[in-house]
């Protein structure tokens, strides 16, 4: 599982794919974590579109992140979640801690290049 | 009694590449009866959260084996039972309270029981400290061929 991001402006976006549970969590949350450290947002959201799988190690990835946001005074985004995704954030109500939106446009957007580094 | 028409078991150690494993074993196994595909994510997400209980909390610091057994019954009803014998559960009903973790520390959020619980019909947990844990999940899908 490999996270691909892009920046806008003050945004960080992190298009997430695959299956997320307990063992892919980890490296995910490396990966998001790094790249915030690097590009100091104000505003990060997690895309959810490519995501086949997620179970509650998700919702701890997304409360996680959400910590790691407020922290900064920035703003966590949860977008693009497919159906049975939703019904698992629905559970969590983790819809209190971040804005779900079905959407999101970026401007002038960059991918950012990933230098890939030894674990 | 009702009859139950398919059953399968299998063991794996508790290794966290097996959590995927598992739950697409089982969403494999009960596709015979085409239940719908809502239902079939449900499954797989609360098996995935039995599983990964195991892995994080029956056997914390080692290795053990984790029994998979799931029977369908002819009234398409599925029946998922978990077993470990690793730590055991000391109180049940904390260890199954939404959002209660032993584990902050590593964004384990603790709404694995909680998720199971409203994605199955009935999550049963039996479980003794030093003996292991089992955990039966009970779910009656719609098959899509009846709709």
């Amino acid at each position: 599982m490999n996270v691909r991001f892009i920046t806008a402006a003050e945004t960080l976006c992190a298009l997430l794919s695959g299956d997320i549970d307990h063992h892919s969590a980890k490296e995910i949350r490396r990966e998001i974590d790094i790249a915030i450290k690097e590009n100091d947002p104000k505003e990060l959201i997690l895309d959810f579109a490519a995501v086949t799988f997620m179970d509650s190690s998700g919702i701890g990835l997304v409360m996680g992140r959400y910590k790691l946001m407020n922290e900064k005074g920035g703003k966590l985004v949860i977008a693009k979640t497919p159906g049975y995704i939703a019904k698992v954030m629905r559970v969590s109500g983790v819809g209190r801690l971040a804005k779900i939106v079905d959407d999101y446009e970026l401007t002038q957007q960059q991918e950012v290049m990933k230098i890939e580094t030894a674990n | 009694m009702k009859r139950q028409i398919n059953e399968m078991k299998v063991v794996f150690p508790s290794l966290s590449h097996n959590e995927r494993f598992a739950r697409i074993a089982v969403s494999g196994f009960v596709s015979f009866i085409d239940p719908k595909v809502d239902e079939l994510a449900d499954i797989k997400t609360a098996v995935s959260e039995a599983v990964t209980n195991c892995i994080v909390h029956a056997y914390p610091d080692a290795v053990g084996k984790i029994e998979l057994c799931v029977k369908v019954f002819e009234d398409n009803t599925i029946t998922i039972r978990i077993s470990d014998k690793g730590c055991g559960i000391a109180d049940i009903g904390k260890a199954m309270q939404p959002l209660f973790t032993t584990r902050p520390d590593e964004d384990r959020a603790g709404l694995g029981f909680a998720v199971m619980e409203s994605f199955m019909d009935k999550v049963r947990v039996k479980s003794s400290v030093g003996k292991g844990t089992t955990v039966t999940l009970t779910k009656s899908v719609t098959v899509r061929s009846e709709q």
